[in-house]
């Protein structure tokens, strides 16, 4: 048996390539190959691939039951895939758990909000910061100067966080008292704060109107372009998707059935199988 | 100006209390105008107030219905006394061998705490509750078929055997003494003594609560899932908060022990667990200050309401319900609503007048 944390630089078959001129294979932050889990009998994901680069934004699409979050759950660890290898940075992350998954790199939010609800939006992104704040549980308390040097440090940097998405004001507030919207992004501001070099985004536009839409869409772009780190996101909002993602990921049963550009996978005729139905055979009713 | 943080209010509110009432009682014993039974009471009360605030810190701040903690509590009692009576030749002073009794205590009871921790805290919920309870029967069961002795050679354990078994020497004690527990334990327990262990027990758990450890606790209690999506990892903060609260629970056993003559395993039983989970309750789960007063109210009244004989237990849940309500409804409130309603008319018309 290896041991799982080796360094092991895997070359990998080049998953097909989601957008060729940035030609990717050269230099990849999170791989994913042969990527499966089954549940019992059944198997959710089958044979899942998927190269991200360091600074791209890929969406993860499909209809309903698809396996879209299972895939994030995969990613993120929280269920150990029954097959494949996911590689961060070129490492083997085999029998790591969802902790150490976030610590190598990869962070997330939640398709049904998850927060700390009885902290304020401030520990909340403190907890995120955990890892970044050093001190001992001694020096917490004993109060001791490298107490309230790391915990200013910490203040510091969740009102820096706090104002990407201009929410500084709502920093003493009870997390689970926010509006909706605010919750989503507290969640996307808390995945930040751990210093990700993959963000996945379960639905971040669920339950927003189109307005908050279009700011998510400038946030998540400047989020990708302040932090330099690669965004995968699962979303059914096809303007989000086709608007930012620079590839686009097709799942329908636990399978990719199509990747690419959002132009090459609007046309897709597999695609649009998959989400509005099979033509007629002779094709002249289903048109019009 | 922004006003201090509410919880750095809590917390200044709920040293505020324990002085205060620390003070109060010295002055009333000094002027004499407290009764003797209740003298008595101190110790076991200021015992208590740290057992209640420290399950607080299992209860209310990790998340884990844990039912065994006088378990901890006896392993503290046990090993501390053992420690004081041991080492009586060697520290003369009466209060730093009390000092060093509980830190033996805590030290013990934490690494019990410990050793069932690791496979206890991969459960979750009433898996967890049903299982501590088992470990706290376990664990007094245990104690009373163990005897130690102490000779000029050290200590001698013998297990399930009498204590003649131990083997002492001639001028050897015999301490723990099987399922008759231990007897002769010097009283070197004193209300200021106590009172420290109070202090000292609300700065640790307040203080450790509003650091980078106690967030991650908290954390893992609101949403583990997500706890660990932030790469914190479970299992070393769960174990954390419990070893924290048993080593805290074994000073208060200490503390206790030294209080009186005599002391069996059985007195700290699963009812005792009860209790303290009660006072708990009360006083609110994450709330300190309403942990502290529930267990002092609630150790005072059996004995304050034994006047009263065949009602005693009646007023007793009486009062429980009035601490619910007082400390951790916050429907409370709705009474004063409810009295300006029914006293409506009245008050209504005054104030009317008035404006």
């Amino acid at each position: 048996m290896n041991n799982p944390r080796e360094e092991t630089k895997y070359v990998p078959q080049p998953a097909t390539n989601l957008i060729p001129e940035r030609e990717l294979g050269k230099q990849l932050i999170l791989e994913a190959h042969n990527l499966g889990i089954d549940f019992g009998g059944l198997t959710a994901v089958e044979g899942f691939d998927l190269s991200v680069s360091p600074t791209e934004i890929i969406g993860l699409i499909g209809p309903n039951g698809a396996g879209k979050t299972t895939v994030f759950n995969l990613l993120s660890k929280v269920y150990q895939p029954t097959r494949g290898t996911i590689l961060m940075n070129g490492r083997d992350t085999m029998g790591m758990s969802t902790a150490q998954m976030n610590r190598a790199g990869v962070a997330r939010t939640f398709q049904n909000i998850r927060l700390f609800n009885n902290l304020t939006v401030e520990d909340n992104i403190k907890l995120g910061l955990h890892n970044h704040i050093k001190y001992g549980m001694l020096s917490g308390i004993l109060r001791l100067p490298n107490y309230w040097k790391q915990e200013k440090e910490a203040k510091e940097r969740v009102t820096e966080l706090l104002s990407i998405f201009s929410m500084t004001h709502m920093a003493p507030f009870r997390a689970g008292a926010l509006p909706y919207g605010a919750q989503r992004r507290l969640e996307i501001i808390r995945a930040l704060a751990t210093g990700p070099k993959v963000l996945l985004l379960d639905e971040p536009a669920a339950g927003m109107n189109p307005s908050e839409t279009s700011e998510l869409m400038e946030n998540i772009v400047k989020v990708r372009d302040t932090f330099q780190i690669a965004v995968v996101l699962i979303e059914h909002d096809m303007n989000l998707v086709m608007g930012i993602c620079e590839g686009i990921c097709v799942l329908n049963f636990g399978k990719i059935i199509a990747k690419g550009t959002p132009s090459e996978i609007q046309n897709n005729p597999v695609v649009i199988e998959a989400y509005l139905g099979r033509q007629k055979e002779d094709g002249q009713n289903a048109e019009s | 100006m922004r006003k201090l943080q509410k919880s750095t209010r809590e917390s200044i509110f709920t040293y505020a209390i324990v002085i205060v009432a620390f003070l109060a009682t010295q002055g009333l014993m000094l002027s004499g105008n407290i009764s003797s039974a209740l003298t008595g009471q101190l110790v076991p009360i200021c015992a208590y107030v740290v057992m209640a605030v420290s399950l607080n810190l299992t209860v209310g701040v990790l998340g884990e219905l844990s039912l065994g903690h006088a378990s901890f509590m006896s392993v503290g009692a046990f090993s501390g006394v053992t420690a004081c009576i041991s080492l009586a030749n060697v520290i003369p002073s009466d209060p730093i061998r009390l000092v060093v009794g509980m830190v033996i205590g805590a030290i013990c009871a934490g690494a019990a705490g410990f050793l069932i921790g690791i496979p206890v805290l991969r459960l979750n919920g009433d898996y967890l509750a049903i299982v501590t309870l088992a470990f706290g029967e376990i664990i007094k069961n245990l104690i009373t078929c163990l005897s130690v002795g102490v000779d000029s050679r050290g200590l001698h354990f013998s297990f399930l055997t009498s204590s003649s078994m131990l083997n002492l020497e001639e001028g050897g004690t015999v301490i723990i003494n099987g399922p008759m527990g231990i007897a002769g334990i010097p009283k070197l327990s004193t209300f200021t003594a106590g009172f420290i262990l109070v202090v000292v027990t609300l700065f640790i758990v307040m203080n450790l609560v509003k650091s980078r450890a106690g967030r991650a606790i908290m954390a893992l209690r609101d949403n583990r899932i997500a706890a660990e999506s932030v790469g914190i990892p479970v299992t070393k903060y769960k174990l954390m908060a419990f070893v924290t609260s048993a080593a805290l629970a074994g000073a208060a056993g200490a503390l206790y022990a030294m209080n009186f003559s005599t002391i069996v395993a059985t007195k700290f039983n699963f009812s005792t667990s009860i209790l303290i989970l009660v006072y708990v309750v009360l006083g609110g789960l994450g709330n300190i200050w309403g942990t502290v007063i529930a267990a002092t109210v609630l150790t005072i009244l059996p004995e304050m309401l034994r006047g009263f004989n065949d009602y005693r237990m009646l007023l007793y849940a009486i009062v429980l319900i009035i601490v619910m309500l007082a400390t951790n409804n916050s429907r409370l409130k709705l009474i004063p609503a409810w009295l300006k309603k029914t006293l409506g008319s009245k008050t209504g018309k005054e104030s009317i007048s008035n404006e």
